[in-house]
């Protein structure tokens, strides 16, 4: 077998590990479009701010501690102790849904009935504010994340490989935990959505407002939800980029790829968010591979470029979007522009 | 008194249909344009010219060119940093491909090439739209920063990978380069603002800008009466591209000087354009002036006030000290009346908002009477991202056209008065 093609079964096999990822946080926004109708720019610094907060109290760090000795001219930074990893998560979740209520109760309450993109620029406003928030809380020095998942190269894969085509693929190990993390969270969500009652609610909002409103379904009640589900997704999400490559602020970026994620696979479908989660990851990992490649885009077109993996997911979306505009699990809104 | 029509008739539709039919209002601005053109210059200094100016002059222009995309046609853009990038690479790989052009024939070249490359990501406007064509914008962005880092022929093979201006005359007087004099390069900016405002003005009052408004409000019903969507949206992108490449080229060629793509052209520049058209006012030329000069003086501002750190007379410390005991007490009156709204009472109404202003004011004017806080500049740094993002949340709740519409409404206020109504 030629060692190209092996190769590119590498890179593919690690491109639906990245895009798994992707999915992730794409979730969320399905979560929050879906109930809504607005479509969640601020996900990724959601899932930064959840995983500063996680470290943080992991760590015990004093929050706004920076502030504080900048104020007053104090000296303090930890409280000295460490919360277990387990503990810190449910505290992080309760800020989240802290975050959830107050995001709703001063932003989303008073945009009622407002255009989608006027709820965008506000939720990219939002994205601002959480970052620098965020940042004077906890500090925005590179931190490490632990909470105890395996990491390294999956030796089993590499042997099996190696026996296979005397070849071993480098498989991470946090990578194939992020895949049954999603796994389960999509199962988890689907069943929530489809056999509990808030779950119903839920779609029902999504449905129609007024209709859920008439059937006493609290609109509030049901956004706040929403909103935390997001920011247990932007959790799940922080952690996994976090122990992967370090809580920092490039984390926040992760919410760009995320974006031609969905659009591949519609604002709408969880499952698109999947599907659109998995081409993306593997469509820019194998071109970036062949463009890159001498042998492949060298031979074939005479030039090899690197660093596509910055635009390629968008133009990858853009071009579809032109030919199937709602993705392709969206729904088909019958509308002439 | 100050602001009245009383007295100002008008006898031809010429004059009624004029830019500014209200004649202190006109007098108002030639008196503005005189000062710019014909005092400024002779005032300023390198530190105001470098810190303020010239950054508000440009973004004022890129500004004018999302505003007509966005607040007039409605279709929001996010790829403003990489059309000024365009802007930016056409206008250096002229300069360096025709050294004997003039520069502004280079400057307004530069903002025709934009305009095509605008055009070509306009395109799928005609299928897509709202925040779908936000994100896909988006993609212009990238791909073009991509380009430009990534494509030796566009910064002419230099080994850093940075573009640099050469330098160039406008009359004999050096415009880019090391030799500009700050009332150069301010007067050559100025000129490019004035006519970009003065053309956007007048565009978006005729039949093109009423086209595009017609497509901004609903498109459905714009093209039944007989706008063609096709041409609207991609004469808007077209000419809101111009404008925001002739912003990129004298952003690098007069502005900076030098620069790096990613550093210069990156995705937040593409949002604090956005912010200044949001703030400044959607659907205004006067919320582009309004909305660069903002975000333009805020860091500049913070940074005085937080950052520096300075001696000061004994007077300034005793005030700083006072307007520090007004901010306490007003803020604890504000966390009062937060926490009794949660429980659904109120001290009285209005009390929240006026103590929270009073205290916001009463903080700044104690960070300069101190002479500063003496803050680290990365705490400032995030403040100032808090400060941005929670304005922006503002705006859109409490007065989505922004400054521009409070102006207009004090300028109503002024011409009623002393009435009410």
């Amino acid at each position: 077998m030629p060692e190209q093609l092996i190769w590119g079964m590498e890179v593919f096999v690690n491109g639906l590990m990245a895009g798994v990822l992707y999915a992730l946080v794409a979730l969320g926004f399905v979560l929050i479009f879906k109930a809504s109708g607005i479509f969640n720019y601020a996900q990724g610094v959601m899932a930064l701010f959840a995983a500063l907060t996680l470290v943080g109290i992991m760590e015990g760090q004093v929050p706004f501690s920076h502030l504080i000795n900048a104020v007053f001219g104090t000296e303090i930074h930890h409280f000295g102790w460490h919360v277990p990893a387990f503990l810190a998560i449910i505290f992080t979740m309760l800020v989240m849904i802290a975050l959830a209520w107050a995001v709703n109760r001063f932003i989303f309450r008073h945009l009622v009935n407002q255009e989608p993109i006027i709820l965008f620029m506000a939720t990219i406003g939002l994205a601002y504010f959480l970052e620098g928030v965020g940042d004077v809380m906890w500090g925005s020095d590179i931190k490490k994340l632990d909470v105890g998942l395996p990491q390294g190269i999956n030796l089993t894969i590499d042997e099996f490989t190696f026996n296979l085509f005397e070849y071993g693929f480098f498989i991470d190990n946090l990578d194939l935990w992020a895949a049954l993390v999603a796994a389960l969270l999509v199962i988890a969500l689907v069943i929530f959505a489809q056999y509990s009652k808030q779950g119903r609610a839920m779609r029902a909002v999504a449905d129609d407002h007024q209709a859920a409103l008439s059937v006493g379904i609290s609109l509030n009640f049901i956004w706040v939800m929403v909103w935390s589900l997001a920011g247990f997704v932007a959790l799940v999400a922080g952690i996994m980029w976090g122990t992967k490559s370090g809580v920092q602020f490039s984390l926040s970026l992760i919410a760009l790829k995320a974006l031609p994620v969905l659009m591949l696979g519609g604002f709408t479908s969880i499952p698109g968010a999947i599907v659109g989660g998995l081409i993306i990851g593997v469509g820019e990992k194998l071109f970036e591979f062949i463009m890159s490649s001498d042998a492949l885009a060298g031979q074939w077109f005479g030039f090899t470029i690197s660093a596509t993996e910055n635009w390629f997911a968008y133009v990858l979306a853009l071009l579809f979007l032109v030919f199937r505009p709602q993705g392709l699990f969206g729904e088909k809104i019958i509308e002439r522009v | 008194m100050i602001y009245r029509e009383a007295g100002d008739f008008k006898t031809s539709y010429v004059d009624d249909s004029q830019t500014f039919p209200i004649r202190f209002d006109r007098y108002g601005y030639y008196a503005a344009l005189v000062v710019a053109f014909a005092i400024v210059p002779f005032v300023i200094n390198d530190y105001w010219v470098n810190a303020v100016v010239l950054p508000f002059l440009i973004y004022a222009i890129a500004a004018i060119g999302l505003n007509i995309l966005t607040g007039y046609c409605g279709q929001v853009s996010l790829g403003t940093g990489g059309f000024m990038a365009v802007g930016a690479y056409a206008c250096y790989k002229l300069m360096t491909a025709f050294p004997d052009v003039s520069i502004i024939i280079h400057v307004i070249l530069s903002g025709a090439i934009t305009a095509a490359v605008g055009v070509l990501f306009g395109l799928p406007s005609l299928r897509i739209k709202g925040f779908y064509l936000a994100v896909a914008t988006l993609a212009a962005q990238f791909f073009l920063v991509w380009l430009f880092n990534r494509v030796p022929w566009f910064y002419n093979y230099s080994a850093s990978g940075q573009i640099s201006a050469p330098e160039r005359e406008v009359f004999g007087v050096a415009i880019t380069g090391a030799e500009t004099a700050p009332w150069a390069a301010y007067l050559f900016c100025l000129v490019f603002t004035v006519l970009s405002a003065l053309i956007a003005r007048n565009l978006t009052r005729g039949m093109v800008g009423r086209k595009w408004m017609a497509i901004r409000d609903m498109d459905i019903a714009a093209e039944i009466i007989g706008v063609n969507p096709l041409r609207a949206k991609l004469s808007a992108f077209a000419i809101s591209s111009f404008f925001v490449g002739v912003s990129g080229a004298l952003f690098f060629a007069v502005y900076l000087g030098a620069v790096e793509v990613g550093e210069a052209f990156g995705i937040n520049k593409s949002f604090l354009v956005l912010f200044m058209v949001i703030i400044g006012g959607l659907g205004s030329i006067f919320g582009s002036f309004a909305g660069a000069a903002f975000l333009v003086i805020l860091p500049v501002f913070l940074k005085i006030a937080l950052a520096d750190h300075a001696a000061v007379s004994p007077v300034s410390n005793a005030l700083a000290t006072l307007c520090l005991a007004i901010f306490g007490v007003a803020l604890l009156l504000f966390l009062a009346h937060l926490v009794l709204r949660v429980f659904g009472r109120r001290l009285w109404k209005d009390l929240g908002a006026l103590c929270g202003i009073v205290a916001l004011i009463a903080f700044f004017a104690y960070a300069l009477l101190s002479g500063g806080l003496g803050w680290p500049t990365d705490i400032v740094a995030h403040v100032q991202l808090i400060i941005v993002g929670a304005l922006i949340i503002v705006f859109l709740v409490a007065e989505p056209h922004g400054l521009a519409q409070l102006w207009r409404v004090a300028k109503e206020k002024l011409r009623l008065w002393p009435f009410p109504h």
